[in-house]
């Protein structure tokens, strides 16, 4: 078990810098998510992780130990592959014994370790199968159970469950979860989806264009988001983002229509609300031009547009509506849950 | 394409059986001939029946002196030397090109692409191109009449390795990056995953410079003069020309249906693992 430690991290191809300077410290045990969206460099911070990529210039340690010029296998890590990467021309026992058949380890300490994982995973029936012979989700646990054999100190996962159905993503999803839980072995984990990202992670790592957005818990991040960016990507639906005007504690929106709140700033202001938090009220302040209503059962998307101007808007209402497109619909929302950003940086006001 | 009806299927068949007679008549007669006695064999019209002298033909090539009145070796020695020098040619190229390919796909070395260039260029080159300042290095090195000077000549190969780096560039990346997180170093990694991934392309390529090999004519012409050193395929052309005497037809004919049997054998043996390295993407 270690901690990692991530510091000033930069990698360049040429001149052109894809990750610049990130901090991160990550305790012995946590479950970290990577997530933003594709080309944000969160595949190429796993890969230098686990050395498959050189570091341009900052410092990683697992451990105490710095481990920039460390190869790969001298690092105490294993990785889960996109692909899976499982080797074809061997059965599921081979190919979990691989690693550990290289480091001479005895015989029947391998197949004691195989078996273990394999009942683990329920993967104990396939062991002697080739890879092509099983299915999606039964390839997924092989390559899970070559990490785990290993006994690394370190489990990393690229995207791990994307090549899957949804229903299997979901169950694959908890048995990850539940599987760090059990064995305790600290974990990155990359993926591109937001709802796996909330899940998963005992914190979350929001990259974007190779800088670090925020770095804290899921609950952080949907509660108090650093930057318009982490707003509009944690959280589904995503948050409804309003131009405005801040002055005495007073916002008021594009069409004139007044809010109270943003009471530490003056100027133009991003104002976001996010769906959920808009209640319907016949005297609320934020008018809602009615387009189409999205109906998901256990609640209705209605989209709109701002009252008066052509801000796009969603409002998630509880229950089924069906009624009142192209009429207008009155909401409110309480203070406390009101995001307030600089409009120029992006960067969250704190009340 | 599934279609029932009655008349195509006869004329499908018609051509078929054409195309199998128009390939089958040259084998039957070389196989006819070499089953009838010498006198036969110079009266018209040529038999097209099997005649009784098979075995007594058999045993004088493959064992006698081959054609009497010439100081040939025995056809099993000529087999034996064309054995060697395609075995060695076809493992040579394989060990050769799977080697070089393997640097070029997986090592960053300075002037990697000038190197495979260098390589492809020699495609341009032939033995027939090279073929003197070939011979003089293989008679500097005193390999004239030796297996070593039979084969190594011919086992640079541009086209084999060419062949496994496009093979090698279709295995996935991560296959790479998974093995040495395992901590497979190259070499192993080489043994461990490249070779058994590669294995029907290494079959396939095995069949092709098999009978490559086993053709060659021209070369081993060259460097071989003693009787001991020759190969069957040009020993057949050296038969037709032999003594002053028409040729002997039934031992000719007997030693190219010897000669043809190895490269079928090794068809026959490797065809369903031929077919697959051919065709097969899955990796």
């Amino acid at each position: 078990m270690a901690s990692i430690t991530m510091k000033d991290l930069v990698k360049a191809y040429g001149d052109t810098e894809v990750l610049h300077h990130i901090e991160g410290d990550i305790n012995d045990g946590e479950f970290i998510v990577i997530v933003g969206p594709s080309g944000c460099g969160k595949s190429t911070l796993l890969r230098m992780v686990a050395g498959l990529e050189t570091v341009t210039s900052g410092e990683i340690s697992i451990g105490d130990k710095v481990v920039n010029k460390l190869e790969p296998a001298d690092r105490d890590i294993a990785m889960v592959f996109q692909n899976y990467a499982l080797y074809p021309h061997m059965s599921v026992r081979e190919n979990m014994a691989y690693g550990l058949k290289i480091r001479k380890i005895a015989k029947a300490e391998i197949d004691r370790r195989v078996r273990e994982a394999a009942d683990i995973l329920e993967i104990g029936q396939y062991l002697d199968r080739k890879p092509r012979q099983l299915s999606g989700g039964q390839r997924q646990r092989v390559a899970m159970g070559r990490a785990i054999v290993r006994n690394p100190q370190v489990f990393l996962f690229d995207e791990p469950l994307s090549n899957l159905d949804a229903k299997l993503r979901v169950q694959m999803r908890l048995e990850i979860r539940k599987l760090q839980q059990r064995l305790g072995v600290t974990s990155i984990y990359v993926t591109h989806d937001q709802v796996e990202a909330m899940t998963l992670g005992d914190r979350l790592m929001v990259l974007n264009g190779g800088y670090v957005e925020q770095f804290g818990t899921p609950i952080e991040l949907y509660d108090r988001p650093a930057t318009l960016f982490v707003a509009g990507f944690i959280g589904s639906p995503s948050m409804n983002f309003l131009p405005a005007e801040a002055k005495d504690g007073t916002l008021t929106l594009g069409n004139g229509a007044t809010v109270s709140g943003g009471g530490h700033s003056t100027g133009a202001v991003t104002l976001g609300i996010r769906p959920e938090h808009l209640m319907h009220d016949e005297n609320g302040p934020i008018g809602i031009s009615v387009q189409m209503f999205e109906q998901l059962g256990a609640n209705t998307l209605l989209h709109g547009v701002l009252e008066g101007t052509d801000t796009e808007i969603v409002a998630s209402m509880p229950g089924h509506v069906s009624t009142g497109e192209g009429s207008v619909m009155r909401f409110s929302a309480e203070a406390s849950v009101l995001h307030v950003f600089d409009a120029a940086s992006g960067k969250r006001i704190e009340e | 394409m599934i279609e029932n009806r009655p008349i195509l299927n006869m004329i499908s068949h018609a051509v078929l059986i054409l195309g199998v007679v128009i390939v089958a008549l040259p084998i039957w007669i070389t196989f006819v001939a070499a089953t009838h006695d010498p006198v036969r064999m110079t009266q018209a019209p040529i038999p097209m029946l099997p005649g009784g002298y098979f075995w007594e033909n058999f045993t004088q090539t493959l064992f006698g002196g081959g054609l009497s009145g010439t100081e040939s070796a025995p056809v099993w020695r000529m087999l034996l030397n064309s054995m060697m020098m395609a075995l060695m040619i076809s493992f040579g190229k394989i060990a050769i090109s799977l080697l070089s390919a393997f640097a070029i796909v997986y090592f960053k070395f300075p002037f990697r692409m000038g190197f495979f260039w260098l390589i492809f260029i020699t495609l341009m080159l032939p033995v027939e191109v090279r073929i003197l300042p070939t011979f003089q290095v293989i008679a500097d090195l005193g390999m004239l009449n030796s297996y070593w000077g039979l084969s190594i000549p011919l086992i640079a190969s541009a086209t084999a390795t060419f062949m496994f780096r496009q093979v090698f560039l279709t295995i996935p990346d991560e296959m790479l990056e998974s093995a040495r997180i395992d901590g497979a170093g190259p070499l192993r990694f080489f043994w461990d995953i490249l070779i058994p991934l590669s294995r029907t392309n290494i079959a396939a390529l095995f069949v092709i410079l098999f009978i490559y090999g086993w053709n060659q004519y021209l070369w081993p012409l060259l460097i071989t003069t003693e009787t001991d050193m020759t190969t069957i395929v040009m020993s057949i052309k050296q038969m037709l020309e032999a003594a002053e005497q028409s040729p002997q037809w039934n031992i000719i004919m007997m030693t190219a249906l010897l000669a043809m049997i190895p490269p079928v054998f090794v068809v026959v043996a490797m065809q369903r693992l031929f077919v697959q390295g051919l065709t097969e993407t899955d990796k």
